[in-house]
């Protein structure tokens, strides 16, 4: 990399010459090491889904959730270090909890992620501080219906139909591309996800990975993880598409 | 109104805080507004303001019942006729609450709170009925060792693991089970009736019935009271709480028959006094049950 050894990338207050931030591009860099993250803004929910790399076989399975709660009609996935995310997690909490406090209704989606980013943006305009070495999805459903956002280390904050963090983002944009976002249910996305992410994951490369889903309905309106009998079902669609495909 | 006048406590009078005596020596000096120095900037519940009555709460062979009237009292004047004082929390708990209901809603959003992180924990588990009524009581023990209570007592019904919890709490902290319970007036009025008539196993509709009487009867004695009620339920089927009933108590035409009434002929009819269900309710108190 042009920026080591150069001198502008010891402090996210120092911009290099041609006008960048390096603390901010290495940040970028521990996210896309991570496995990946898919999310899907549906007619009737959203559905995020993670590819979560085992990096021991002695893990239990369920532990290092890379998926969460923030309030009833709020989850939050999770692409780079768990450890930074989390604590980007729990200011979500508190964001929401305050703002219910206040003014006696749930956070929209799109005033929490924004005020996430802003939290995100404060932690690059300081040398004393290094920006979060995580990008976050934002997934609920508010008064405007079915909302999407992704927070990047950066605190760029942008709302999508279907986007996608971590190792196979770039494979995965491009299967998303085919999809009809105004079309597609929760359950179909379900599906569509986990065949994602079993064919962007790269066997040679890493271990053994945990397929994680969650969704958000306009039945329910709660997140929460995909209930078990309907995760089987969809993992066992993608191990089954993803023979098909090898056989051809 | 000084404590002076009271040679023995009385619930509710009682100058708990001594406000009276930091009022009365205001009042000495010249007149200040409450967030004088003397005073302190601080504020507490000294007295309750908007307040709700009774809650009464049974156990039943499979559940709990609780009943209370919807009315919102502003001190003695009827304010608010149609307010729910018993609210769901969690998958299930219901609570009852009199006392100040700005208090209630105060706690409620603690509560709620409460509810909402143990979901995002999402370990499997949910905060039981038992946990939530020991939350609670620590509050309210903490609130009242800092001199401003949450002037309430709460009735805490539920129903997990299929075993039902009925508990209550009160202002000063003091909290604890029982088959049955009666708060505020209810403690006075309802209580005694309570304990002769409750019987253990007894069926949804027995208990519905106990309690339905027991706030009738409240409606007839506690001018705080209104007969308009909601009876809320929590069994192996979930928890519910059921819209409105009006009470029936439109019985005051009862003694219409005991007027003497000319007949046909002129002469004056017999007395002729009605025996049913009206007496019996009037008299609950004193010999039915």
């Amino acid at each position: 990399m042009t920026s080591v050894g150069s001198g502008y990338d010891l402090s996210v207050s120092t911009y290099s010459p041609d006008g960048k931030i390096f603390q901010i591009e290495y940040a970028s860099k521990a996210v896309e090491n991570s496995g990946t993250v898919v999310a899907i803004r549906c007619k009737d929910g959203v559905v995020m889904g993670v590819e979560k790399i085992l990096p021991s076989k002695m893990l239990c399975h369920g532990s290092n959730r890379r998926l969460h709660s923030i309030d009833l009609h709020i989850g939050i996935g999770i692409a780079g270090f768990l450890a930074d995310a989390r604590q980007l997690v729990n200011r979500a909490r508190s964001e929401a909890k305050q703002y219910k406090s206040v003014y006696g209704q749930p956070i929209p989606i799109k005033v929490l992620a924004q005020r996430i980013a802003s939290y995100n943006h404060v932690h690059t305009l300081y040398g004393s501080v290094r920006p979060f070495g995580c990008s976050i999805t934002i997934a609920g459903i508010d008064s405007t219906g079915p909302q999407l956002f992704m927070i990047e280390p950066s605190g760029s904050c942008l709302g999508y139909y279907g986007t996608s963090m971590g190792k196979g983002k770039q494979a995965v944009k491009n299967e998303l591309e085919k999809i009809n976002f105004t079309e597609i249910t929760a359950a179909e996305a379900v599906k569509t996800i986990a065949k994602i992410i079993y064919s962007v994951h790269d066997g040679d490369k890493d271990k053994d990975f945990e397929l994680e889903l969650s969704w958000i309905t306009r039945e329910s309106k709660i997140h929460q993880l995909v209930p078990k009998e309907i995760h089987d079902n969809a993992e066992a669609f993608a191990k089954q598409a993803l023979e098909e495909a090898n056989l051809i | 109104m000084s404590s002076e006048h009271f040679k023995y406590p009385v619930f509710g009078q009682v100058d708990y805080f001594k406000y009276n005596n930091v009022a009365s020596q205001l009042a000495s000096h010249t007149p200040s507004p409450s967030h004088s120095q003397e005073l302190g900037a601080k504020k507490r519940t000294v007295d309750p303001i908007v307040t709700g009555t009774s809650v009464i709460a049974i156990k039943y062979n499979g559940g709990v019942v609780m009943g209370a009237d919807t009315l919102l009292s502003y001190g003695s004047l009827a304010r608010f006729n149609n307010i729910e004082r018993m609210k769901k929390f969690g998958k299930s708990t219901i609570i009852g609450a009199g006392g100040e209901y700005s208090d209630f809603q105060n706690l409620s959003q603690v509560l709620d709170d409460l509810v909402v992180d143990d979901g995002c924990t999402d370990d499997g588990t949910t905060l039981s009925t038992t946990e939530i009524w020991n939350y609670i009581a620590r509050v309210m023990y903490n609130r009242r060792n800092k001199g401003d209570p949450y002037w309430n007592s709460l009735v805490v019904i539920g129903h997990d693991n299929n075993k039902s919890f009925l508990g209550k709490v009160d202002l000063v902290g003091t909290c604890y089970q029982d088959n049955f319970i009666a708060s505020g007036y209810g403690s006075h009025i309802a209580l005694p009736l309570l304990r002769k008539a409750y019987k253990e196993d007894m069926t949804l509709d027995e208990a519905k019935t106990l309690i339905q009487d027991c706030l009738r009867v409240l409606f007839y004695r506690d001018a705080r009271s209104s007969r308009f009620i909601q009876l809320s339920i929590a069994n192996a089927d979930g928890l519910v709480i059921t819209e409105q009933i009006a009470l029936d108590t439109d019985k005051w035409d009862s003694g219409d028959s005991a007027k003497k009434k000319k007949n046909q002929d002129g002469r004056k009819k017999k007395n002729n006094y009605r025996n049913d269900s009206t007496q019996v309710i009037l008299e609950y108190g004193h010999n039915v049950v």
